[in-house]
């Protein structure tokens, strides 16, 4: 197990330096000049110099590499730096934004809380309403609740996030007014009466990305129930006696637990990427609303840095789902 | 014994396709979903040659003040002081361009979309698994590059992608061409990993079936054995991913015009009303709720049939 979870994480090396390279390519295509809002009084031999001290002006493969040295290299030295207080990075030259002439993974560090409160909490929201669901409509299939299950999960994965969001604006920020519309991320939480302010700000772009979580996982739930359900050994733990309750809830659902997590596990990229429209509903300040801005200002390192973080995401995930599916499921070993 | 001595069968064989049909018509949401999918097809093609409003004209003058901003004529019923006009019975614009014309002509473009990006995805999906599946040297390769495309990170890609080429192709194509050309390569290229995957499983198991062994021993070519007697054979998990790339292409374009990455402002599409609708929310909540209702009706009518299609053409279900 150990030598498969070494063998996939050298694998991943190359995956994300391809990765990282068809990023750079792409956007090597890009039209936009990063001094086209410095004013025209400015002479071309210093718009040239400034070009120089963003970077650029050298052959593509000499900026792949220092983009390479920044993201790997540099980067983390500033984490210890920040951290332990050493001086590894000082004077290293960082990924510097266009837009604001500030270090890239500062406001990226910025923006991450918003996103992973909003996020994590409908991941974590969505699945603790998706497991009882599946569960119980896989143990009573084709009763009304199976259908009316199946019905809404198939709403969940219809109705795009762009619109439930528009929806439940208009009807309990706008009808009702019980929520506000517009997250607020200067909102400091330090007494109770902020803490329900959060909390009220909180629930809409949460209840939109869990829907979605919530159809996608108790289906899943429900199918990898229903294929236990019917085995062998559910017989011999009923024929010897166990209770209905220890049967499910006990020898099936661990059982059935194993495709489930993997799925949670390869989910949380993914959620990563819907997040970027709900944030734009909702106006949350996160991640995802830096990167739209970003690509509409035609800020190059920081669509980079950003994509790229994305796409570590998803390698990542795909790792640890492999290894939990390893880990959960003796029968499966990578040797 | 009556059976050996009588060999002819009292009826003929069933037709495989009927069983299919057979299967699909028991599942009723299937039949919902297809009826629905067929009617906002009919609506949206068929619409506008009934209903004759140019979605793009524009009042002018005194019609502009007297024709923008009319609400549904349902509002009417319970709110007497609105606005309301039977010759506009979905309401106008703030520009006064009629909301079921416009309707009916974002659908056009987001169906159309929607089916051309399903169509490239999946012969660029059915290609790689094909060659995939059949050729063992091209197995390895197509295989990593698959793994590779699942592991970018689609929607920020997509993004960038589309504001990087639109400059070039609006210049050769026009601005809706171009447009319509870059959504339609841009889903179709990034959604083809699934079908390619499951295509390429069905051809490996196929490869090694005795009908495949008893055209090759009749000196049947490659090409011939590909198109003859593996493509048949894939046809169901084909047409399954056919169904789900439809939603997903839908979902995908109304989400790139919700987010201003789309088409032109003034080229309707159900995302780009929806968006448009989205600053005067509070007064005209029906010009962002209908455009959403349509998208989230077609997405759900295509997954249901989907859903039918997958039990129907699945033999082991079929039986039962």
């Amino acid at each position: 197990m150990l030598t498969f979870t070494i063998r996939r994480l050298v694998l991943a090396v190359p995956t994300l330096l391809f990765i990282s390279l068809v990023i750079f390519l792409l956007l090597e295509l890009a039209p936009g000049d990063p001094m086209a809002q410095v004013p025209l009084t400015v002479p071309p031999e210093v718009k040239e110099k400034m070009r120089e001290a963003l970077g650029l002006g050298q052959p593509m493969h000499v900026r792949f590499w220092k983009w390479l040295v920044q993201f790997f290299w540099i980067e983390p030295q500033v984490l210890v730096d920040h951290y332990f207080g050493t001086t590894f990075s000082e004077g290293d030259l960082r990924v510097i934004s266009w837009q604001t002439r500030s270090p890239v993974m500062d406001i990226v560090i910025q923006r991450l809380p918003q996103t992973l409160w909003v996020v994590g909490t409908a991941y974590v929201v969505g699945i603790l309403i998706a497991l009882p669901i599946g569960i119980y409509s896989a143990y009573r299939q084709y009763s009304w609740f199976d259908q009316a299950g199946t019905f809404i999960s198939m709403v969940g994965f219809s109705v795009p996030p762009f619109f439930s969001g528009v929806l439940v604006i208009v009807i309990f920020s706008v009808n009702l007014g019980w929520f506000p519309s517009i997250y607020d991320t200067t909102l400091v939480v330090d007494d109770w009466e902020s803490f329900r302010r959060q909390l009220l700000q909180m629930v809409m772009p949460v209840t939109v990305l869990a829907l979605q979580i919530t159809a996608q996982i108790s289906r899943f739930m429900r199918a990898s129930m229903l294929d236990n359900l019917n085995q062998d050994y559910v017989r011999t733990a009923r024929a010897k006696g166990l209770g209905e309750r220890t049967v499910v809830m006990v020898h099936v659902l661990r059982n059935s637990m194993i495709p489930v997590v993997t799925v949670i596990a390869l989910g949380v990229p993914s959620i990563f990427g819907g997040a970027i429209i709900t944030e734009q509903v909702f106006k949350v300040n996160g991640i995802g609303q830096l990167l739209i801005g970003a690509i509409q200002a035609n800020d190059l390192p920081m669509v980079q840095t950003l994509t790229f973080i994305f796409a570590v995401l998803i390698v990542l995930f795909n790792l640890v789902a492999d290894v939990l599916y390893g880990l959960l499921d003796p029968r499966i070993r990578y040797d | 014994m009556t059976d050996l001595t009588n060999p002819q069968p009292a009826s003929a064989p069933r037709n495989q396709w009927l069983d299919v049909w057979d299967q699909f018509k028991s599942h009723r949401g299937a039949l919902i979903g297809s009826v629905i999918f067929l009617l906002i097809i009919a609506t949206v093609y068929v619409g506008p040659l009934i209903w004759r409003i140019d979605p793009q004209f524009l009042p002018q003058g005194r019609d502009f003040i007297t024709l923008r901003d009319t609400r549904p004529i349902w509002v009417g019923l319970w709110d007497s002081s609105a606005k309301v006009n039977w010759a506009h019975p979905l309401g106008t614009d703030n520009l006064g361009r009629d909301t079921l014309a416009r309707l009916m002509f974002g659908g056009q473009v987001s169906i159309a979309v929607g089916l051309t990006a399903m169509l490239l995805s999946l012969l660029l999906g059915t290609l790689v698994g094909v060659l995939a599946g059949f050729t063992r040297k091209l197995d390895g390769p197509l295989m990593r590059l698959t793994d590779l495309f699942l592991a970018l990170p689609l929607l920020p890609l997509i993004l960038v992608a589309s504001l990087l080429f639109r400059e070039s192709l609006s210049a050769a194509f026009g601005p809706e061409g171009g447009t319509f050309l870059l959504i339609v390569i841009l889903i179709g290229i990034t959604s083809w990993m699934p079908t390619a995957r499951i295509v390429r499983g069905d051809v490996l198991a196929l490869k090694e079936r005795e009908f495949v062994l008893a055209a090759r021993s009749i000196g049947t070519t490659n090409n011939k054995l590909i198109l003859r007697h593996i493509l048949p054979n894939v046809l169901s998990p084909i047409m399954v991913s056919a169904t789900l790339g439809i939603a997903t292409a839908i979902i995908t374009e109304s989400a790139l015009s919700f987010l201003g990455f789309g088409f032109p402002p003034d080229f309707p599409t159900w995302g780009r009303l929806l968006n448009d609708g989205v600053d005067r929310l509070v007064s005209f909540p029906e010009r962002s709720i209908l455009p959403g209702v349509m998208i989230s009706l077609t997405v759900l009518s295509v997954n249901y049939l989907g859903d039918g299609l997958r039990d129907a053409l699945d033999p082991r279900i079929r039986g039962r």
